[in-house]
Formats: structure tokens, C-alpha cells, sequence
């Protein structure tokens, strides 16, 4: 039982990169700021960093959830 | 540890992983003449190093993370990466300047993860047999056939450790043993442009690492922690402990319900990993389309 469990588990990791990968293209990707002259890149780049600090902390988050919620019964939690 | 009665082991196996590597890429080389063989060579070598001083010195939690950060600048310095990430199905994302970070990142989480699901006999180099041959296979899927046949010397020096390394086991690979597969791993994986697929095919290291940190929340070496996430039955069988303090791992989640032998966990994590082999393979597939 436990073994499925983490085969489950597993199987949502997955998901949960693939919807990733779809909001880094689909969202972060386009982003574009200019004004900063000889800047652009750099500011462009911390904006799309700060906004994939934050997808990833939101991911470590919904594991974190999903990790309780599968494995409750097992530890108590 | 968890056999009967006193065992001499070898330890640690990363001289003879680390041999192997380098004399594989050395031949690679010289047919090829690439740098991305050159900054996999040197990454590699520099994880083994840091691996090696903590084996012999056993240093603490942050040194490996700050140290294989150092380790992967040669990829930067050789310029051997390509700063778009792909994804399946949607397509590439441009970040030349997050890229770098991104490379640095991939090097110190894969040498870590590896390490940290060196726990039982076998584990370790049975595991990155699995994830770098269905790695190779997905540069292959991906016509990235240079990069397949680099990849190809990680895969092969893993199975040949795996016949020592495997229950009841002869040889540890220790710190430099553990590292040098994991960073070469990482360094492929950027080299190569799949660091999406070969985080997939790493999902069990990963998992381990995320319940280690998540229970710990810290980042501390194993080594320094007292409680054991598993204990030994008197039929030398592992069961999950009841001590709420201790840290939760991918082996306490295998042994919850029921105790098992060394070997018995070792084929689950097995198992594992040729499911998220499967899902790497079927995401190199989902990179051809797109949405």
C-alpha cells in the first residue's frame, strides 16, 4: 500500500513540473522590460529570477501539502 | 551495518568511480575534441575532490553545497551550455543570466541527492545506473547523439560498481563516490540540455532530499543528526521507528507497514527509479511536440 502510495506521489511530481514548465514558457518566458538602457538584461533577468524563486517556493509548498495528504496516515502528522 | 556479525568493507569507492570516468572521457576526448567533454571531465573531478576531503576530513553540513557550487564553474568558464530550458510540450525559455545560476544550482542539488540516497548497499550506483542509461537514451531520443555517447562512461562505470557495491556489498563509495556520480550526472544534464528530463528520472533522490529537509529544516549532514530514521529487528529486517524526532526518509516511507530486508528496499527504490526513468523517456517524446 505504501509503495503505491509513493508511485502516486512520484506520478504527481511529474505533473506538477510539467504545469511548471508550462507557466515558465507560457508566463515568465514573455516577460520584457526595458528602459534600463545597457540594464534590460540584468533587471529582466532578476525580475524572471524573483518570479521563479517564488513558482518554486509555490511547488515546494503544493509537495508539501500533497506529502501531508498522502503520507498522514503513516506518520501522523 | 546491517549484517550479521563484523564485515571489512572498502571504503571510499570514488577513487576507483573517478578512475574510471576520467580514463572513459580521456578516450572520448581525443576522437571528439569537445569542450563539453572537458568541463564534464574537470566538474566531475572537482566533486570527487570535495567528496574525498570530507571522507577523510568529515566536514560539515554546508561545506558540499558551497563546495560543488565551485565545482560547476567550469561549465560556465568553457562556455559549455546553452542558456535556453526546455520544457515538454511549450517550448524554450531564453534566460542567459538566470541560466548561470540555474547551472550552479543543478551541480550542488544532483551531487547532494545522490549522496543522500547512499543509505544501503547498492543504492547509489544501482540508481544512477538507471537514471544515466535512461538519461543517454533521452539525448539519444533528442538526436543529441555527442552528448549520448559522453553520458555513456557514467552509466557503464555505475554498473560496473554496482556488482561490488550491491547486497551484501564489498566496497562503499563514500562522499567522492556519491558526489562524482551526481555531479557528472548534473554536468550532462546541462551539457546536454535535458536538465528538465534528468530531474524527472532523479524524482526518488529528490523525493528523499525533500522529506530529509522538510522534517530536519535545516540544512545539516546526516552524520550530525542522533535520531535514525529506521531501526534493526532482531531477523536483521528494517523497520520504521516510532521516535517522532527522527528525520523522515524515502527508506521509512518503504518500511512504514511493513519491515523488510536491506535488499528488499534497495529493489523499491529500484522500482522507483524505473518508473521515473519511464517518465523521463516519455517527456523526451513530449519535447518533440508542441502545444
Amino acid at each position: 500500500m505504501m509503495h503505491g502510495q509513493l508511485f502516486v506521489f512520484m506520478f504527481l511530481m511529474w505533473v506538477l513540473i510539467i504545469i511548471g514548465g508550462a507557466i515558465a514558457v507560457i508566463i515568465l518566458g514573455p516577460i520584457s522590460i526595458s528602459g534600463f538602457g545597457e540594464f534590460d538584461p540584468l533587471v529582466n533577468s532578476i525580475v524572471k529570477g524573483t518570479i521563479a524563486i517564488g513558482l518554486s517556493i509555490a511547488w515546494i509548498l503544493i509537495l508539501t501539502k500533497m506529502k501531508n495528504l498522502i503520507f498522514r496516515k503513516t506518520f501522523n502528522y | 551495518m546491517h549484517k550479521k556479525g563484523h564485515v571489512m568493507i572498502a571504503r571510499p569507492g570514488g577513487i576507483s568511480i573517478i578512475s574510471g570516468i576520467i580514463a572513459s572521457e580521456i578516450i572520448l576526448y581525443a576522437f571528439l575534441q569537445m569542450n563539453e567533454i572537458l568541463a564534464v571531465m574537470i566538474t566531475t573531478f572537482l566533486a570527487f575532490a570535495i567528496g574525498y576531503v570530507d571522507d577523510r576530513k568529515g566536514m560539515g553540513g554546508w561545506f558540499k553545497p558551497v563546495a560543488l557550487a565551485l565545482a560547476a564553474l567550469p561549465i560556465i568558464f568553457l562556455g559549455a551550455y546553452d542558456s535556453d530550458l526546455a520544457f515538454p510540450l511549450f517550448g524554450e525559455v531564453h534566460i542567459p543570466i538566470l541560466y548561470l545560476a540555474l547551472i550552479i544550482f543543478m551541480i550542488v542539488i544532483t551531487g547532494n541527492t545522490i549522496n543522500s540516497i547512499d543509505v544501503l548497499n547498492g543504492v547509489a550506483s544501482g540508481f544512477m545506473v538507471i537514471a544515466s542509461f535512461s538519461l543517454s537514451i533521452t539525448l539519444f531520443i533528442l538526436h543529441n547523439y555527442e552528448i549520448a555517447i559522453i553520458s555513456l562512461p557514467l552509466g557503464f562505470v555505475s554498473l560496473a560498481f554496482y556488482k561490488y557495491h550491491k547486497f551484501p556489498c564489498t566496497i562503499f563509495p563514500g562522499d567522492s563516490g556519491a558526489l562524482t556520480l551526481g555531479a557528472m550526472y548534473g554536468a550532462i544534464a546541462i551539457v546536454g540540455q535535458v536538465e528538465v528530463i534528468a530531474a524527472i528520472a532523479l524524482l526518488p533522490a529528490i523525493l528523499n532530499s525533500f522529506l530529509f529537509l522538510a522534517s530536519v529544516k535545516k540544512i545539516v549532514d546526516h552524520r550530525e543528526l542522533n535520531e535514525k530514521p529506521v531501526e534493526l529487528t532482531d531477523n536483521f529486517k528494517l523497520k520504521a521507528t516510532n521516535n517522532k524526532k527522527a528525520r523522515v526518509s524515502l527508506v521509512r516511507l518503504i518500511v512504514a507497514n511493513t519491515p523488510l530486508t536491506e535488499k528488499e528496499v534497495g529493489n523499491v527504490i529500484f522500482k522507483l527509479a524505473l518508473f521515473t526513468a519511464g517518465l523521463a523517456i516519455i517527456t523526451a517524446f513530449m519535447m518533440e511536440f508542441k502545444v
